[in-house]
């Protein structure tokens, strides 16, 4: 029992965690909170399986996986396409406001784009769901009572994989360098020549391929609607906050700690509250230690 | 002639309750700075509220008092007070944006609950038959419109007049001094949060009071009304028309629903009737590019806020 909530709160988590990245980087280093983000997850799920299904769709699956090949290209495809999406309304949208300098705006207009992002994939695929398998996907048991299916134990070890190649490369390329420098005070990081245009481009591309690769994650497992990167958007913040904002392996440890908090709720309060579960979690961690886990900002 | 007067007349109705809750967004957001995104759950308060209280008794919901509808609206206004209390107490000490994403999971938090609690709420059916005013004069639809028109532009009128005093008195000069300078307010000994709680108070009220309103002047309501595009166009209204003017946010109240009344019309005339659903998710996208429009080209709004400077210079 708990063996099993464990993994499926930690497979759920890695999503959130993957997809809370963006918005730890874009609330750091711009200093607004994207309510678009969960849009990106959404886009670049339906993306892929456009593109799946432009490569001959479900045909042969690999193994005891429900997919084969076309959705492994096309998760790369989604990935870069999104990122691109989220560069092009930053380019179009938040670059114009930024300019007129109040971070509130931004959020304003963030709320207003993932509506109409959202909108307008409704008015392309419509409200019902969607999946890249009909396939049954096959579980394995673990031991200790836990069982998980292979899609789930792949997404988690592609979401891992993500998360530590976000990591290195904030940690050690000289791009990443920019970046944390950049977030941690922008003026500084102009005066150093940095370019912090082009930082703030790869926050974009970066945050919003990271949030594709959560929203393909979460239509192998789950299913494809319009409405299912808006559900993520709560659990996305938390884990942001959680960790502390600007803190990128402070969102993934958040993203892991909400997706099993979201599970240990389901056999206490049912399955129908578990977006509240991380608005919970989310505001105790706000009024007992607004910085976050790992944060060193203050709000 | 008369079926024209009478759609007229409801769709004033419909686009002064809506202002009724953009008054109340102006003086969060407007006077005081607050950036609430829970619009949608505190006219879901309101408007649940108010049905228990007016409703006739029923196995498929609680509440069900048969009560008159003034004592629904009151009851309505007093409950999306205290829930703001409630959620002010706990976020408002807490910076802008986060005050955004808390509010925001509120507002998504109580539309699960208006979802979910089926014994409370009717769940996903809502709750049917909420008296209507002037249901006496239900033959003659003229009537029956005029007098809605009548009594939702008299509460539209007390509302704006008494926020009209309130934001010109010295309560409402100190909540623009706060938000445009905390700790000059601050160091004249202005207790910032108290009058920051008062704010978010009164403006929910209002926005419950707006819920209460729709959902008597409907007769049904459903969680489905208090999802987060409800709250988006309240907020477009008040950016539209402009935040920080009172006459703006009505005005822009009545533009954005003459705007989404009159694209749901267009959509209906021209799209065929098999993808209607689907291409009424295209009126969300094109009111928000319109918010993005006045964002990028006229930030200040329509009307937009008055610069005042004492009268006695």
């Amino acid at each position: 029992m708990i063996g099993q909530i464990l993994v499926d709160g930690v497979t759920s988590g890695a999503m959130i965690a993957l997809g809370a990245i963006g918005v730890t980087l874009t609330y750091g280093l711009l200093r607004f909170a994207n309510f678009a983000h969960g849009e990106f997850a959404t886009w670049g799920a339906y993306a892929a399986m456009v593109i799946a299904a432009a490569l001959g769709g479900a045909g042969q699956t690999i193994g005891d996986l429900t997919f084969g090949w076309p959705l492994v290209v096309a998760l790369l495809g989604a990935v870069v396409l999104t990122a691109l999406l989220a560069a092009a309304l930053d380019w179009v949208l938040f670059r114009r406001l930024r300019r007129h300098g109040n971070a509130i705006v931004l959020v304003i207009a963030s709320f207003g784009a993932s509506l109409a992002l959202r909108s307008a994939l409704e008015f392309g695929f419509g409200p019902e769901p969607y999946y890249y398998s009909r396939d049954i996907a096959m579980t394995v048991r673990l031991g200790l009572g836990m069982r998980a299916t292979w899609d789930q134990m792949l997404v988690l070890v592609g979401a891992l994989a993500l998360m530590a190649a976000t990591t290195a490369m904030l940690r050690y390329s000289a791009l990443g360098r920019a970046l944390r420098a950049t977030s941690e005070n922008p003026d500084l990081a102009r005066l150093a020549g940095i370019d912090v245009a082009r930082v703030v481009r790869v926050t974009w591309l970066l945050g919003g391929g990271m949030a594709a690769a959560a929203g393909v994650f979460l239509g192998i497992t789950v299913q494809l609607r319009p409405t299912m990167g808006f559900e993520l958007l709560l659990p996305l913040f938390a884990a942001a906050i959680l960790g502390g904002i600007g803190s990128v392996p402070g969102a993934m440890a958040g993203g892991l700690v909400i997706g099993i908090a979201e599970a240990a709720s389901v056999p206490i309060a049912g399955a129908q509250y578990r977006a509240a579960v991380a608005f919970v979690v989310m505001l105790a961690m706000l009024l007992a230690r607004p910085r976050g886990l790992f944060g060193t900002r203050d709000t | 002639m008369s079926g024209i007067v009478s759609y007229l007349l409801f769709f004033a109705t419909v686009a002064l309750s809506y202002g009724v809750a953009t008054l109340g967004l102006n003086l969060q957001w407007g006077s005081a700075g607050l950036f609430n995104v829970g619009v949608a759950g505190f006219a879901a308060v309101g408007a649940y509220v108010s049905a228990w209280i007016t409703a006739a008794p029923a196995d498929s919901h609680w509440g069900g008092f048969g009560l008159p509808i003034a004592l629904g609206w009151a009851g309505a206004m007093a409950a999306s007070a205290l829930a703001a209390a409630v959620v002010g107490a706990v976020t408002l000490r807490l910076r802008a944006d986060y005050l955004a994403i808390t509010t925001f999971g509120a507002a998504v938090s109580l539309q699960l609950v208006a979802l979910n609690a089926q014994a409370l709420t009717g769940g996903p059916f809502g709750i049917a038959f909420i008296p209507r005013p002037f249901a006496a004069l239900s033959e003659s639809p003229l009537a029956f419109a005029a007098g809605n028109f009548l009594l939702v532009a008299a509460v539209t009128a007390v509302a704006f007049w008494g926020l009209e005093r309130l934001t010109r008195s010295p309560w409402g000069r100190v909540l623009r001094a706060l938000r445009e300078d905390e700790a000059a307010a601050a160091s004249l000994g202005k207790p910032a949060n108290r009058f920051r709680l008062q704010a978010f108070v009164i403006g929910a009220a209002l926005m419950g009071l707006s819920g209460a309103m729709q959902a008597q002047f409907f007769g049904f309501i459903a969680p489905d009304n208090y999802l987060p595009v409800f709250t988006f166009q309240v907020w477009v209204m008040l950016v539209l028309g402009g935040s920080g003017n009172n006459l703006g946010a009505l005005l822009g109240a009545v533009m954005v629903w003459a705007l989404w009344s009159a694209s749901g019309t267009v959509v209906a005339l021209l799209v065929p009737a098999d993808v209607q659903s689907r291409a009424a998710a295209l009126r969300v996208v094109g009111i928000g590019v319109v918010l993005a429009c006045v964002l990028l080209v006229r930030p200040r709004g329509l009307l937009g806020e008055r610069a005042t400077v004492s009268r006695h210079i």
